[in-house]
């Protein structure tokens, strides 16, 4: 099992969060979640409406955004669902943060097709640019974890940074990223390889060409 | 033979054209499925019965079958639901990604067909929380579809009212398994229940339910459109169909590709990936199916068909055809250890052989990769992955166990000279 453990239930904590409340877009949204699911199983909705949460929590932050207690109270309120049934929901789950986040969550998959492809020096890397693992820096920018394989393994080594996967990385391209996001600029997303689309073989598809310039359709060659 | 590109059933693969409505339908998608939901429930069922679909998420159970077992009539008022198994995290797994962000109109128009043939009223796609961007676009197409009057009420005016919600997860690996999934859609910890009762008979809120892969469904309508006899001309017996492949690890071109099930592991290798890094002769082992399956060395895999019943020959399988390829210069015991600890990671914690049997199996790794260990350990460490499998209410206690008696089996040399190596230098 995943080492997990939540941020203490303080009374500055309270203060800060104690009266948490959708915001007005937030609030349709989640009318509109909790409609998705039948009558009278409105608690299906409870992982939506705390990925919600933790965004409009990230947006008032600054941050990826975190779950801190009393939004979890809210969300259980919200369900009407035992406060312990979401705690159990938001700690199960490794997407929800239960501890504040910097800025940008710099989440570094090293699994083995990763680790295959050089994961280590993809670590190495943001180890030399200041961030440690379980730690976020000094300036509130970046928070770094080493997670479990993101399905990205044709396009491996890869990163997730907040809601954007970068892939095919080295040393350098995540230096890179990781300076363009410290200055405030969004750099290029998915795979890093020059000449590379998606996930076909570097250097050009060996199937499918007719695809690449136009929206081919086969069906007359049946 | 070759597989031609008018026989690949995802032409949008890469991405190169846009995902949305307009551009699926110029592709073929959406083209009179009313057509194809007025041959009835059972004609549909019966086709991919005949075409030897079998189920594209790693366990192989023929697809067609899986759907005639749902009640034919509603009893007692429960709907029935079909559940898409869209939580890709498999360590090698990359191929629903692609379906569901550059044809995600086959992926649901597939759920139509699929959801009507078995007489569901609705289907839930539970996507992996960690595919953002993806489930982004999945939520727009799923929106073009209800505004283009394809499905929702009187789905493709064909009188069958059919909606399709999307549910993104949150993390966690084990929601793969389908009645943690069925939990999680509920709105609890994703641990899987025992069966029976199977989710055939009480799945997602207590009524009947069918957990199929994103692959498995996507390709439904084009097998429908083609015939079974098409769709069952690539592949051995038994093995039918094409295939999603995705290679990473040590070849000179990783990706994901569409061939005919059975294509060799050579052909695979050589003609879409570049060949294997520094050459064939520097070709360790590989993963064939995804990182629960066991690893087979470089002598055995080079000619062996990339099947089921091929890779299950060799003891391993072909699982989610996620092809894992390490060349000679990996650290093999390493790469099994950091899968052990991706198996604690993910273990739900529900079951006592899975709990602590995957934690103490990983730290026994550790001590083995370097060395740190004595030689009566490795044939313990074989008995605990025995203990494990079969003694857990999920398959994830077998898949932590398999990579390591796969290690054992096939390198137990490399792990006792680590262990010399290591009693060496002590001495000195």
């Amino acid at each position: 099992m995943a080492d997990r453990h939540p941020a203490p239930d303080t009374p500055e904590l309270r203060a800060r969060w104690g009266q948490f409340d959708w915001s007005a877009d937030n609030a349709v949204l989640a009318k509109a979640i909790i409609a998705r699911y039948p009558a009278g199983r409105q608690r299906s909705a409870v992982m939506p409406l705390l990925d919600l949460a933790q965004r409009q929590v990230g947006a008032a932050e600054q941050t990826q955004g975190w779950l801190p207690l009393p939004v979890i109270e809210f969300v259980a309120r919200t369900l009407a669902m035992p406060v312990i049934r979401v705690l159990e929901v938001a700690t199960f789950y490794t997407m929800y943060n239960i501890a504040p986040v910097g800025r940008f969550h710099v989440q570094v998959c090293g699994t083995t097709p990763c680790q295959l492809r050089g994961s280590d020096d993809i670590m190495a890397a943001c180890k030399a640019r200041g961030l440690h693992v379980g730690h976020t820096t000094g300036d509130g920018l970046f928070t770094l974890t080493e997670v479990e394989c993101m399905g990205n393994c044709a396009s491996a080594p890869m990163v997730q940074i907040n809601d954007d996967n970068y892939e095919d990385l080295s040393a350098e391209s995540i230096t890179h990223i990781l300076d363009e996001l410290a200055a405030g600029r969004q750099p290029k997303t998915g795979s890093q390889a020059p000449g590379r689309h998606t996930v076909e073989p570097l250097g050009g598809p060996t199937t499918l060409r007719a695809m690449v310039s136009e929206n081919h359709d086969y069906r007359g060659e049946w | 033979m070759t597989l031609a590109d008018k026989d690949r059933i995802f032409t949008n693969l890469y991405g190169y054209q846009r995902w949305n409505l307009p551009a699926a339908r110029l592709r073929g998608d959406w083209d009179n499925t009313k057509a194809l939901l007025e041959r009835g429930r059972d004609a549909i069922i019966q086709e991919v019965k005949d075409s030897g679909l079998r189920g594209r998420g790693g366990a192989g159970f023929p697809t067609g079958l899986k759907w005639s077992f749902m009640p034919k009539e509603a009893r007692d008022g429960r709907p029935s639901f079909l559940v898409i198994n869209a939580d890709e995290s498999e360590p090698g797994s990359c191929k629903d990604r692609e379906i569901i962000r550059h044809d995600p109109h086959k992926l649901i128009e597939g759920a139509l067909v699929a959801g009507f043939a078995m007489g569901a009223r609705a289907a839930y796609i539970y996507i992996r929380g960690e595919y953002i961007r993806e489930a982004e676009t999945l939520f727009a197409a799923v929106q073009e579809a209800y505004d283009a009057g394809l499905i929702g009420r009187n789905a493709c005016r064909s009188g069958y009212d059919f909606d399709v919600f999307v549910h993104r997860g949150a993390g966690a690996y084990i929601c793969g398994e389908e009645t943690a999934m069925i939990e999680s859609l509920e709105g609890k910890k994703g641990q899987p229940r025992l069966k029976p009762p199977f989710p055939a008979g009480a799945g997602l809120y207590g009524c009947p339910t069918t957990v199929n892969n994103v692959e498995s469904i996507a390709v439904a309508p084009t097998i429908l459109r083609r015939g079974a006899a098409w769709f069952s001309s690539f592949g051995r017996d038994n093995n039918k169909g094409t295939k999603l492949f995705q290679i990473s690890g040590h070849v000179n071109t990783p990706c994901v590709v569409e061939e005919a099930m059975g294509i060799p592991f050579s052909e695979l290798i050589d003609k879409h990936c570049g060949g294997i890094r520094g050459g064939r002769d520097n070709l360790l082992a590989v993963i064939p199916g995804g990182s629960s399956v066991p690893l087979v060395p470089a002598d055995q895999i080079w000619d062996a068909p990339m099947d089921f019943d091929g890779l299950r020959a060799l003891e391993s399988g072909l699982g989610t055809a996620a092809v894992i390829v390490m060349d000679k210069s990996t650290d093999i015991v390493r790469a099994i250890a950091r899968l052990s600890y991706f198996y604690k990671h993910e273990s739900c914690g529900q079951c006592t052989p899975c709990r602590e049997g995957t934690g103490w199996m990983w730290r026994v790794m550790e001590r083995l990769r370097t060395g740190d260990a004595a030689l009566e350990e490795i044939d313990m460490l074989q008995a605990v992955t025995k203990q494990v499998e079969g003694h857990t209410i999920c398959a994830l206690g077998d898949a932590a166990a398999w990579p390591i008696q796969g290690l054992i089996r096939h390198f137990r040399p490399e792990i006792e000279r680590r262990i010399a190596d290591n009693q060496r230098e002590a001495a000195e």
